[in-house]
Parts: structure tokens; sequence; C-alpha cells
């Protein structure tokens, strides 16, 4: 035996190689299996909504399904005023919900005292607890006739309505993830500008917050998705008239509220027009979600 | 012991169709399904027969009864002669009246036809117009594919032509609510606002309106002076089997007439 070999078996007894750590790669299969669960969920329904979707796009053509204005099927499937609908009223929320979302975190994670902050807190996570048919009930007793006395309007059931109910729904997502990327930041941030003489205040809006951002972005991505995914509470009180919004004060209907309306009773092409719906849906999350990437390309904390 | 498994399957999957020859199959109408299943189930416990009932809609359901593909088939409108074949008998169970419904506060207690029609597309907006205050109206629909909304649209005339499909001619900027009690919540909460639901649907929280100066009561509709109902129509062929013609005779007899009624429909016997 040359003692080449000879040092070739020395290592090879060395190495555990011939004995499969099974625990070990049980684990790791484990963990593989379960993040791979959400990447096929999302291709399975992808690949689903593409599937039951596509004969509508074929039959009456991607531009005048995604540009067109009226919707009557199974004549015309147009959904322009949907999606600027969705688009309006997430917006709206957006406005709305953020600022209110962003001072409440500021204010938990710097400001409130600790008995305040140990009222407050609980009481924006019972928020995300409540199931949206409750916020639709809320805003169809509330909300819709406050809008009709406000405004002298003959029916509250409008945008303004929904962008009201949606502004609310998001804040917990908004505050909790804002108020958490806040807590992260290292001490040093905050001492350092106070050392410099800047005032708490200055200190908060010039250094937490813009050194919070990409938290802050993503709590705020989460609460636009909420906001356009959200149907249950939308359909009781947005008035879902498939008409063009002439103005907020108006009523009009998302695309979630075309599908779960219309959802039960639809066949054939009018069915697969609410899938195509879905698909419009899908491309405003993947563009939300790219978006996201890059405004967030440069990490900090 | 896979043999084992193997051979129960086996049976089982013959014998199964045995035991299921004794049941009743029924689709169709999901607004007729609602007062069939109430009555399959009592047929089931006094009789001690299966019935099936599926809600696939007024099409689907005229269409399995031509096939065969179920023993029954259940309509909520009109069936037209080119959906059946010389086989197919109709029978009408029972019938629901479509009322049009307003706030209790509103002053307007009567409208024609044509007014409610011209409502509905969008040319009168005005409560002055029709002899109300001078407010603006709010329509208030169900939505496109509900068996309430189709009927309404056919007897109030309430369709056009669009590329050869026939469409909706309900104005596009009417509140559209899903179901009976959305609709019942919106006019109840909203002074000027319009709906229409199944009669059976209507109580204290809103009124419904007299059409062409006659009321929506039951009476009516069994007269035919009430113009806005339906029937609620079960289709079957001539040779179908004695246990589906035992459950029609059911329905038509005191007692299964009596849920019809308790249901809040009207009984035609």
């Amino acid at each position: 035996m040359s003692t080449t070999s000879k040092a070739r078996a020395q290592g090879l007894q060395l190495a555990p190689a011939k004995n499969y750590d099974w625990k070990e790669l049980f684990f790791h299969l484990l963990f593989l299996a379960s993040a791979m669960i959400g990447v096929a969920s999302v291709t399975t329904i992808g690949w689903f909504v593409f599937q039951e979707g596509l004969p509508a796009f074929k039959e009456a053509g991607v531009l005048n399904l995604v540009f067109g204005r009226e919707w009557l099927p199974p004549a015309l499937y147009g959904i322009l005023p949907m999606i600027m609908s969705t688009l309006i009223s997430t917006a709206g929320a957006v406005i709305i919900g953020v600022p209110i979302a962003i001072l409440t975190a500021v204010f938990l994670a710097e400001l409130a005292p600790k008995w305040l902050a140990n009222i407050v807190r609980p009481a924006v996570e019972l928020l995300a607890g409540i199931p949206s048919v409750v916020y639709g009930f809320f805003g169809l007793i509330i909300i819709v006739p406050a809008i009709e006395t406000i405004f002298n309007i003959p029916a509250g059931n409008t945008i303004l309505a929904g962008i009201i109910v949606l502004a609310i729904m998001i804040l917990p997502t908004v505050i909790t993830i804002s108020e958490t990327s806040l807590r992260a930041l290292p001490p040093v941030y905050k001492e350092g500008a106070l050392a410099l003489g800047a005032s708490h205040i200055y200190t908060v809006f010039k250094v937490l917050i813009p050194a919070a951002r990409s938290g802050i972005f993503t709590g705020v991505a989460l609460g636009v998705a909420r906001a356009i995914g959200e149907t249950m509470a939308i359909i009781m009180v947005m008035g879902n008239a498939p008409a063009m919004p002439g103005s907020i004060l108006e009523p009009a209907r998302t695309l979630t509220a075309n599908i779960a309306m219309e959802m039960s009773y639809a066949t054939g092409i009018h069915s697969s027009a609410l899938y195509s719906t879905g698909i419009v849906l899908l491309v405003f999350i993947v563009l939300l979600n790219a978006s996201l990437l890059f405004l967030n390309r440069k990490r900090s904390y | 012991m896979k043999k084992v498994i193997g051979l129960l399957t086996a049976v089982g999957l013959m014998v199964s169709p045995l035991v299921q020859a004794g049941t009743v199959t029924v689709s169709g109408s999901t607004s007729v399904a609602h007062v069939m299943e109430v009555l399959a189930e009592n047929y089931q416990n006094t009789a001690n027969k299966n019935v099936e009932v599926q809600s696939t809609g007024s099409s689907a359901g005229i269409r399995a009864a031509k096939d065969g593909t179920s023993m029954i088939g259940m309509s909520s409108r009109n069936v037209k002669q080119s959906e059946l074949n010389s086989d197919t008998k109709e029978i009408v169970i029972a019938r629901d009246g479509i009322a049009a419904a307003v706030n209790n506060a509103n002053s307007v207690t009567s409208l024609t036809q044509t007014q409610i029609s011209k409502i509905y597309r969008g040319e009168i907006n005005n409560w002055s117009e029709v002899g109300g205050e001078s407010r603006p109206i709010v329509v208030v629909t169900r939505e496109n594919g509900s068996g309430t909304r189709g009927a309404f649209e056919e007897i109030m005339k309430l369709q056009r032509t669009v590329n050869g499909h026939i469409v909706t001619a309900i104005t596009p900027r009417a509140q559209v609510g899903n179901g009976n009690g959305m609709i019942k919540t919106i006019v109840a909460n909203n002074p000027y606002a319009i709906g229409y639901i199944s009669l059976g649907s209507v109580d204290s929280s809103l009124r419904a309106i007299d059409v062409d100066g006659i009321a929506a009561t039951d009476d009516n509709i069994a007269t035919g002076d009430y113009q806005i109902a339906r029937p609620f129509i079960v289709l079957m062929d001539k040779d179908a089997p004695r246990n589906a013609q035992d459950f029609i005779d059911y329905i038509l007899s005191e007692d299964g007439q009596g849920i019809v009624a308790s249901e809040g429909y009207i009984r035609v016997k």
C-alpha cells in the first residue's frame, strides 16, 4: 500500500460521511417543506386564477376588459371603473391611515408613559382581531349616516365611507410594524442626536423615522395589501355600483367586491371574467411588492 | 388487510347504487332550493325517504330535468318552450311575489309599473316626479345573476340588447346589495331609497308599495292581480320514478303547502 492511499484512507476515517446524520437531514427537509408550502400555494393559486380567467381575456380582449368602462354581463366586461375605485379607496386609506399610524407608533415607542402605552398597545392589537364584517356593520350604522348628514347627500354608501373604514382597518398593521422597527434602532442614534443638542421632536422626525423607514415601508405595504384585498366591509359600505365614480361622494365597486358579489351566480364567460378581475388584483399586489423591494433596496435599520 | 379493504370498497361501490336508487334527486334554482330543502327535510322525517337537493340555478335545473341527470328540476322563472321536450311536465308548487319597498318615512305609497321601470332605468331621479317630496331617489338593486333580479328585470321590462346579448337596463349608478337582507338594511336606513325584495322578506322595518294601485299581498298574487310575481316551478319527466312523483304529491299536499306558506311564499292549493 502506497503512502498516498494510506493518507486517503485516514482522511476517510475522519470524515463522518459514511454515517448520515438522519436527524439533521430530517429537520433540513422539514424546514424546506414548510418553506415550500407558501411557494406552492401562491403558484397553485396563480395558475388556477390564470387558467380560469384566460377565457374571458380571449373572449373580450385584454384592452376591452382592462380599459372597458361598462360592466354588463354577458355582453360587456369592462373593469376600469372597479380598478379606479380600488386605487382611489386604497390611496385614500393610506393618506388618512398612515400618518395617524406612524404618529401612534412614535408615541408608543418614544413618548408615551408606560401606563398609557399599556392601554394604547392592547387596544391597537385588539383592533387587528376585529372581523371585517364587524367593521362593515360599524361603517353602515355610524359612518354612512354621518356622511349623509355632513355632506347632505341622499346616500352615504360612498367611496369616502370605504376610505374611512379601510383607514381604520390598516392602522394596527402599520402601527405594530412601525413601532417594532422604531424600537429596533440602536440607542446611539437617539443619544447622538440628543447629545448634539437636537430636541426630542427634531430627533424623532429627522433621525429616528428616516432610520426606521425600511420597517415603516414594510408596514405601509402590508397595510396597502390589506386595503386592496378587503372585501366584506367594503361591500357593506361602498354601494357597489359598477359605474365609473365621479367623485369620492359616489358609490363604487372595488375589484374584490366584484368577485365576491357575483361569484355565486355567475356561469361561463361571466364567471371567467370574475377570475380575470382576480388576475388584475394579483398584478396589483405583485407591482406593490416589487415597488417595496425597490424602495428598500438600500437596507437601513 | 389491503385485500379486505379493497373487497369492501368494491362491494360498497356495487351496493351504493342500490341504496341510492331510493333517493329523489332535485336540482335547479337557488331561490326554489331554499324552500325545497325544508320540504325535503320534512318529507324525510315523515315518509322516511331520501331527497337530495342541489342549488345550481334555474337554467341548469331545467337542463338537468330534460337530460334526466336529476329526477326533478327547479326553476324560479317561466320555462321557454324551446327548453323543454314533449315528455317534461311542468308543475307550479308555489308563487313568490317581489315587493318594491321604500323606507317607512317615505310618503309615496303607490307607483305604476312604468314609473318603477323608469326609476330603475335612471330616467326618474327625484321623488317629486312621482308625488313625493323633492329629494333624489336612491336606487338599490340586487347583484347581476341573482334570481330575484332576473325575475324583476323580466317582469318590469328592464332589459336591453347589447352585442346580441340580453343585458340589464338598470342604471349602473344604482347601489348594489347582495342578498335580501342587505337590500333591507339599506332601504330601512335610508329615507330616500327604493329596493326590491322577495315578498316573504318584507317586515315592519320597511314598506312595500302598491303597484298600479294593487297592494302586494298573498291574495292579490294568488289571483294574479299583483303583477311582480314569479312562479316556483318543478319539472319532471312523464316516466319519472314513482318516488319522485310521491315527493311532488307531498309538496302539493296540505302539509307541503303549509310549509310553503310558513317559509313566506304563496301556496298554490
